[in-house]
Order: C-alpha cells, then structure tokens, then sequence
C-alpha cells in the first residue's frame, strides 16, 4: 500500500531515473564504437597514414590531403560525375507527383492497385539483380537486339560511352518512380473529398479540379521533400555506379564514392581517400542546414 | 447551342486522355514487369533454345534449377543470405526496439543528450575508409557478424518507434508499474506486443536490406568464401561474364574459348530469379505497412 502511493507520488514528480540510464547504457556504448569512433577516423585525413603503423606514430601533414585531392583532376571529374547524376535525379524528383496525379485519375480501383503493387517492385530488387537484369535484356542475344534486328540495327548499351548518364538515370527512375509516388498518393487520399464535390457543382471539369485542387493539396509535401533532396546532391550511393562499370563506360561511372573506393580500398591511400570522404560529408551538412534555414525562413517550421 | 457542343467537346477531350492515361500505365506495367518475367522464362527454358523465348519458355524444362541445387557454393551462399536476414532483421528489430522505448521515458537522466548524440548520426558518418579500418580493428572483417552487427540500431529506426510508442497510451505502463513490474518486464510483456505494427515495418524494412545487400560482402568478407551471400555471387557470375566479353573485344578470343570460361547463360538467369524469387513472395504483404512506415515518418518530417 505505502508503496504504491510512494510510486504514484513519483510518478507526479518525475524524478531522474538511474536505473533507466543503466539500461540505456550498451546502446550509447553501441552508438559510441560504431557512429562515433568512425567519426574519429577523420583525424586519418590530416597525418600520412601507413596501414599497420600506430596512427599516432604517423607523420602530421596538416591539410596536404586536401590540397592534393583539390590539385587531382580525377577528383574533379568524379565531382563533375556526381553533379551530373544527382541533378538529373533531383529533377526527376518532380515525376512521382506527376504519376501520382495522373494514377489519380485512373476510374478502376483494380486497375490502380496493380499498378500500384507491379511498379514499387522495383524497388525491393537489388542493384546487382537489375544488372542481371539488364545484362539478360541489352546483351547481344537479348531481345531487345532481336527487335532491333528488323530494322536492321542493333546496340551495345552496357558499353556505350555515349549513353552512360542516360542509362543509369533512366535506371534509377525505373527502381524508384513507383515507390517514391507512395507518399503522393497517400497526400492525394487526405484531399478533404467535399472539395471535389464543391468543385464539380460549380462546374469545374476534372482537369480543373486536379490544377486546382490536387496539385495544391500535394505542393506541401512535395516542397518538403524537394528541399530534402538537396542535402544528397554529393552523395549517390555507390552500388548502381558499381555493379555497371567496365572499362569502357568506367569514366562517366566513377562517382565520388566510387572514387573513394577505388583510391582508398584498391590503392591503399587510406588518408586521400578520407579525405573525400570529408569533403563530402562537409559539402552535404551544409546543404542540409542551408536549405532547413530556408524551409524554417518560409514555412516557419524546420524540416530535420 | 454553342454550350452543348462545347460540353461534346470537353466529354471527347476526357475520353482522349482517359485512354492515354490507361495506355501510359499499362506501358509502365509493362516496363517494370517484362524484365522479371523475360529472366523467369529464360530460367525455364531449355538452354539450347533459350534465346528464342520471348513470351513464353520455349522447350519447357528445369534443367536449370536442378543444375543449381547441385552445386554447393549456390546452396551454401543462400543459407548465408538466409541466416543473415533472418537474425540481422531479429536483432534490429529488437535492439531499436529497446532503444527507441528507453528514449521516450521522461525520467531518463540527460534524455535529450542521448537523444541528440543518436540524431546526428543520421547525417554524419565516418565514410567508407574510417568506417573499413575500425571494424577491422574489431576484428569484424571476414566474419558473418559484420553482416549483422553494424545494423543493430538505426537512428531513423529508433525515431520511428519512439514516435510510435508515444501515442501508445500512457495509463497502461503506469497501470503495470503499479502492480510491481520492472521496466524490463513492462518492455517485455507490454510496449512489445502493442508495437506490433511498428515492429512488422521495420522488420520489412530490414528484411530487404539485408536480402539485398551485397556490398559489406564486396567490403568486409570477400576472402571469405564460406561467407559468400546469393546476390555477390550472383553479382561475381555476371561480372566474370562482362570481363570476359570485354576480353574478347580487346583481344579478341574465339567465342569458344570464352563459351568455356563462361557460367552459362542458363544458370545466370537461375541465379538472378532465386535471388528475387523470396523476395517477391513477401513484398505485396509487405506493402501495406511499408505505406504506414512512410506516413510515420512524413508525420515526423
């Protein structure tokens, strides 16, 4: 009896508890070794790291691994490569809403479910099944070189030069269209649906009623995630970029993170390479924090 | 009059773009379903003829799956796939849970520093060399931990079920802390069950992570070949193949010899459908929560 009225007295007076921050303590210590200690590794970009030499027994060299990476040509054109890649997926950022709009206005619920349902399953195949894919599809036997073969033409497109940005970004927009639509969709449904019946009474057609009533009711949701998209401009994941390259096309492939990759695990120059690595984080957390002043500035919330 | 004819004129435009519109989804149908279904009959196809199977498997047989059952690397790279999504997901699923339900106690001393150390992570990481040398230092590389370990907490996870466990009402823990439960017990028997739903999303999320990742085997355990998962070797048959045609090209080696050198066709395309096989079985299940996961986190957005 006492005690229980000791605890609701706690509980009205919410007093710290120590045994909770007992209780939390291995998932800080978790979030320490491997968030935080990572982090730390920054430090390898400012010394002359040689694998298997005590990091604090290597020679400081201050900035000389950014000055080298900002003198490196093949740092710029895997700058210029990622630029290239983000900007073309940024502006298809604006089709989900597109497809969302026109799905809308499919009149057959089972009609829009299945294409609901058959165009997110891109998105749970991995990269290196789409290159299975494609290499089944675009390979000399594939069929789409049978098709051209009527016309008495053909392609290479695994090995075009000339394609590559095409290529990947269609690919891209293929995974992710349908899942990045989901949340459109889900805005249109929210749509107060006596609008439309408002709409309809005062003659507006259903074009009018979409310029007028759905687009407006998914702008919110589209200006968050637009203004989201911004903080990835440098970063691209590199599994797509990976699993494509060949000698032919590895030029316009490399990103940066495939440079990282390919300078920091393949030729062991582990301090240039975090050294990328910084430079990108740097560039994307000051993205992310100008464009969350802005969205702070003109919708009076913060978007992280 | 003109007001009829303008209304035949708006009914004939809709009807255009009705169409259009069926049209334009169907292509999209088409697009992304095709590839999938083109690699399937190729599976089932008989390997002499294959290529001639556009619409439908041409000669009908499943040479090609029992070519692959019997060999050992494929069967062995698929436990591994299996085992790492099915205890990485458990693992993930339990340890966020955990984390995120400790998060949204009150009296938990220095909350909000805890809370703000776990947020940051989401937007800095120590990149890709840092991150290799100090799991190496962990003795992590070239074990089947370094599949699951890393993962264990996830910051987005961790702010998707304190969300979630927020709203869950608080009459019930107080109600159980009453009658005497500890906090261990009160996370056991109460927040886990009320959170199924929650729970069931990120373990979908999990699920297709760790099904689809190839790249920490690429990174951590590429030596190790008893710790191969499906998509890397999927990913190292179609890469031999790319080097080899690339080979030919530059120096230009019979299609004989490169025939020889080659996995078969037949067993590229087998590979690449078990490898996705699992996970379409699952996913239009998966979906409708997957949907709710996406609106938790615009909510949060």
């Amino acid at each position: 009896m006492n005690n229980a009225v000791g605890k609701r007295i706690a509980a009205s007076k919410p007093r710290k508890d120590w045994t909770l921050l007992l209780m939390l303590l291995p998932v800080i210590a978790f979030i320490i070794l491997f968030c935080y200690v990572p982090l730390a590794g920054w430090y390898l970009a400012l010394i002359e790291y040689i694998p298997g030499k005590p990091i604090l027994e290597c020679e400081f060299v201050g900035l000389k691994n950014f000055r080298s990476l900002f003198a490196n040509p093949a740092f710029f054109r895997a700058l210029k490569n990622t630029l290239i890649y983000s900007s073309i997926k940024y502006v298809f950022l604006l089709l989900p809403p597109v497809f969302a709009i026109l799905l809308n206005e499919i009149n057959s619920k089972g009609y829009k479910r299945v294409v609901q349902t058959v165009t997110t399953l891109p998105h749970f195949i991995s990269w290196v099944i789409i290159y299975g894919l494609c290499y089944a599809l675009f390979s000399s036997e594939g069929p789409v070189n049978q098709v051209l073969a009527h016309f008495g033409t053909s392609q290479k497109l695994l090995t075009n030069k000339n394609a590559v940005y095409a290529f990947q970004s269609v690919l891209h927009l293929w995974k992710t269209l349908g899942w990045n639509a989901i949340i459109y969709l889900a805005a249109i449904a929210g749509i107060d649906q006596t609008l439309y019946e408002a709409a309809e009474i005062d003659g507006a057609g259903k074009f009018r009623q979409a310029l007028h009533i759905t687009v407006p009711g998914i702008l919110p949701t589209m200006f968050v995630l637009l203004l989201l998209g911004i903080a990835d401009l440098v970063s691209n994941g590199m599994d797509q970029y990976y699993v494509f390259q060949n000698s032919i096309v590895y030029n316009k492939l490399e990103t940066l993170e495939m440079y990282t990759y390919k300078q920091g695990l393949k030729l062991q120059d582990y301090s240039y390479a975090t050294a990328i690595g910084i430079f990108k984080s740097v560039i994307s957390i000051t993205l992310l924090f100008v464009t969350n002043y802005f969205a702070k500035k003109i919708r009076g919330e913060s978007i992280v | 009059m003109p007001q009829t004819r303008n209304k035949i004129e708006v009914g004939l435009s809709r009807k255009v773009f009705v169409i259009c519109n069926t049209l334009l989804f169907a292509l999209l149908l088409f697009v992304c379903f095709y590839p999938l279904w083109y690699v399937f009959i190729q599976s089932l196809s008989d390997s002499n003829r294959a290529t001639q199977a556009l619409i439908l498997p041409v000669g009908l047989t499943l040479d090609n799956y029992v070519q692959l059952i019997q060999m050992p690397e494929i069967f062995n790279a698929f436990i591994v796939s299996i085992l790492r999504t099915v205890i990485g997901t458990a693992g993930t699923v339990f340890c966020c849970m955990y984390a995120g339900y400790l998060f949204t106690k009150e009296t938990l001393p220095f909350r909000k520093f805890w809370y703000r150390m776990l947020v940051i992570t989401m937007y800095v990481g120590g990149g890709l060399i840092p991150t290799y040398l100090v799991y190496k230092s962990y003795g992590l590389l070239n074990t089947f931990g370094v599949y699951v370990i890393p993962s264990l907490i996830g910051a987005y996870y961790v702010i998707l079920i304190k969300t979630f466990v927020e709203q869950l009402p608080s009459s019930l823990v107080e109600s159980a802390k009453i009658d005497g439960a500890s906090e261990m017990r009160v996370f056991v028997s109460i927040i886990l069950p009320l959170s199924l739903p929650i729970a069931a999303t990120i373990a979908i999320y999990c699920t297709n992570g760790q099904w689809n990742s190839w790249f920490d085997n690429q990174l951590y355990t590429v030596t190790d070949k008893n710790l191969t998962t499906l998509q890397f070797l999927l990913y190292n048959y179609l890469n031999k193949a790319e080097k080899l045609i690339e080979k030919m090209e530059e120096q230009g080696a019979t299609s004989d010899e490169v025939a020889r050198l080659m996995t078969p066709r037949g067993i590229k395309m087998t590979v690449t459908m078990i490898s996705v096989i699992p996970i379409m079985c699952v996913y239009p299940f998966m979906q409708r929560y997957l949907i709710k996961g996406i609106m938790i986190g615009a909510i949060k957005g």
